[in-house]
């Protein structure tokens, strides 16, 4: 059995989580404080690619990054890079489709967060930049956890937007997604089997861990009540 | 010494608020909802006026016509929030030392924060996390927390009103004891009369987000001026009223014309008196009425007769006898004494 689809994978999953946990905190945390008209607006549009089918996503991502399409023309004119039907292109498709996960998560912990801890550390005359990563990240560590847990989920499982974007080349593009379903096309049932099984035993994992970590943060909330 | 002379819109609500405390622990008085926990966050620099001064020892921290506007972490004011607002996820010691300056180094920090936990006898609470302590050791560590950043001025929210009441005498005292040590300004903000009476000399009454002069203590119990500030001084029998000449005064709701010492004055309204000043009528007293006993309500301290005046206008007087003097008759005449009635605008 070649493991290349399931290194790419977590190499894809990995790198897209990482670029969603500070785009998305980044941008909880600042449309959190804005102003209602829009929160509203700008909520949509971060939510969107949640219930957009990922089909949907991959054509509009194709689009913008196709060697004839805007941007996919300037990065092959300026550096001869091209954007799509590499490994790395999927990369575009999984930060897109999971970022709503983290950006709602890391959201509703930002706003359940109690003011009164901030404003009581700037009137003790700590700065901004101590009260965000000394109080507030400390206080909506939860959330922003389970956040990160389940948008890496999302992104090992992408595949409408990652077929459409990265396709499929063997040894090159191939993910865990994309192999099973190239495998189960080409009539090669039994390993299309064991690569469900690989991927069945990945996502029960993170579960489970989203699973732990709220269970924690029960525990603890009832803690802090029964005090 | 604190002045603070603000206006705020708020959506409807609209906060205007003028006093100057010295070197006191001033009260502020008033109703919940009636704009004292937003004055506190505007002098902290949480929330800002739209117009107006704040002046702290001399330094600007507010004034909308020189466009200043010091961040709360300029102002050196101290906020003692209603839930204590202490950092959930750090130890007690954590919390304490979090109040201090960075210019400091981690040497002199330590030092100072163990200092303050001898102070305030929190060293059995230094490894602890806010919800492992009590209501009054999490109030300490807030204190603590604020002393620890050297404060010019200290702003208590309703200190109290997160404990249960079987403690707060006990607090109340310990609270004193160390606010006595601190020589800046202390703001009391409360709507409990007692509290701020045993533990303040002078108060400003808050009432709809207006603030009235600044009045001695004692004045407020006995001359309260206003009919908020009878109400927040307990006061429980008001009446609207109207000059009646010759030092009287009518009042239609209690069926009666009333001697008043009090000279009466332009803008005044209505006449109070205390439930604990009613007195049963002896022979020769004046300004009597004769009432219906409606209800009898046992206190702890002292019992509270609900009459209803003969001739009123259904309107009920409080009067509190002491414990076990509780007329047995349906019918009872008292006397309201013109010394202890209250002309209110």
């Amino acid at each position: 059995m070649d493991w290349y689809p399931l290194f790419n994978s977590l190499r894809i999953a990995a790198i897209a989580t990482a670029v969603i946990f500070f785009t998305g905190i980044f941008f909880a945390y600042y449309i959190a404080k804005l102003p209602p008209l829009w929160k509203g607006l700008l909520d949509v549009v971060m939510t969107l690619p949640l219930v957009l089918p990922p089909t949907v996503v991959g054509y509009l991502l194709l689009r913008l990054l196709g060697p004839t399409r805007p941007l996919g023309a300037l990065m092959l004119d300026l550096f001869d890079v091209k954007m799509v039907m590499t490994w790395w292109s999927a990369v575009f498709a999984t930060v897109v489709v999971s970022f709503p996960l983290m950006y709602r998560t890391a959201r509703g912990a930002f706003e359940s967060f109690d003011p009164d801890l901030a404003y009581a550390a700037q009137t003790l005359g700590r700065s901004n930049t101590w009260i965000f990563w000394r109080v507030r990240m400390p206080c909506c560590r939860q959330g922003i956890l389970a956040g990160t847990v389940l948008a890496f989920a999302r992104a090992l499982g992408e595949y409408g937007a990652t077929s459409m974007i990265a396709g499929y080349t063997p040894g090159r593009t191939a993910t865990i997604s994309t192999t099973v379903y190239q495998l189960w096309r080409t009539n090669n049932d039994a390993l299309a089997f064991r690569w469900v099984l690989v991927n069945i035993a990945i996502s029960t994992i993170v579960l489970m861990a989203v699973n732990l970590l709220e269970r924690r943060n029960r525990t603890r909330r009832k803690e802090a009540a029964a005090c | 010494m604190l002045k603070v002379e603000i206006e705020k819109n708020y959506g409807t609500f609209h906060l205007q608020v003028d006093f100057q405390a010295e070197r006191e622990t001033l009260a502020l008085l008033g109703a919940s909802g009636c704009g004292k926990s937003l004055t506190l966050k505007c002098i902290a620099g949480i929330e800002r006026p739209d117009r107006g001064r704040i002046v702290l020892d001399g330094r600007v921290l507010f004034d909308s016509a020189a466009k200043v506007c010091l961040p709360p972490q300029k102002r050196r004011v101290g906020y003692l929030f209603q839930q204590y607002a202490l950092f959930p996820h750090m130890t007690a010691e954590q919390n304490i030392a979090a109040g201090m300056s960075r210019e400091s180094s981690r040497d002199q920090r330590r030092r100072r924060t163990e200092e303050l936990m001898a102070r305030l006898r929190l060293e059995d609470c230094a490894g602890k996390r806010p919800r492992q302590l009590s209501g009054g050791q999490q109030q300490r560590v807030a204190l603590a927390r604020i002393l620890a950043a050297e404060p010019q001025v200290i702003l208590l929210d309703e200190p109290f009103s997160a404990l249960d009441s079987h403690l707060k005498w006990q607090l109340e005292l310990e609270l004193r004891k160390l606010l006595s040590s601190f020589e800046g300004t202390v703001l009391w903000v409360s709507h409990d009369r007692g509290e701020v009476f045993r533990n303040c000399s002078r108060v400003c009454v808050l009432d709809h987000g207006r603030s009235s002069p600044v009045m001695e203590m004692e004045t407020l119990m006995n001359a309260p001026g206003t009919v908020s500030a009878a109400r927040l001084s307990g006061c429980r029998n008001l009446a609207e009223a109207s000059p009646a000449g010759e030092g009287q005064v009518q009042v239609p709701a209690w069926g009666a014309t009333l001697r008043c010492d009090a000279p009466w004055r332009a803008g005044v309204t209505h006449v109070g008196i205390r439930s604990r000043h009613i007195r049963p009528a002896a022979a020769g007293t004046e300004n009597t009425l004769s009432c219906r006993v409606v209800q009898v309500w046992r206190d702890v301290d002292a019992d509270m007769l609900v009459l209803r005046p003969e001739g009123g206008l259904g309107e009920m007087l409080y009067m509190e006898v002491p414990k076990g003097k509780v007329p047995s008759e349906d019918c009872l005449t008292v006397a309201l004494p013109p010394e202890h009635l209250l002309l209110l605008s």
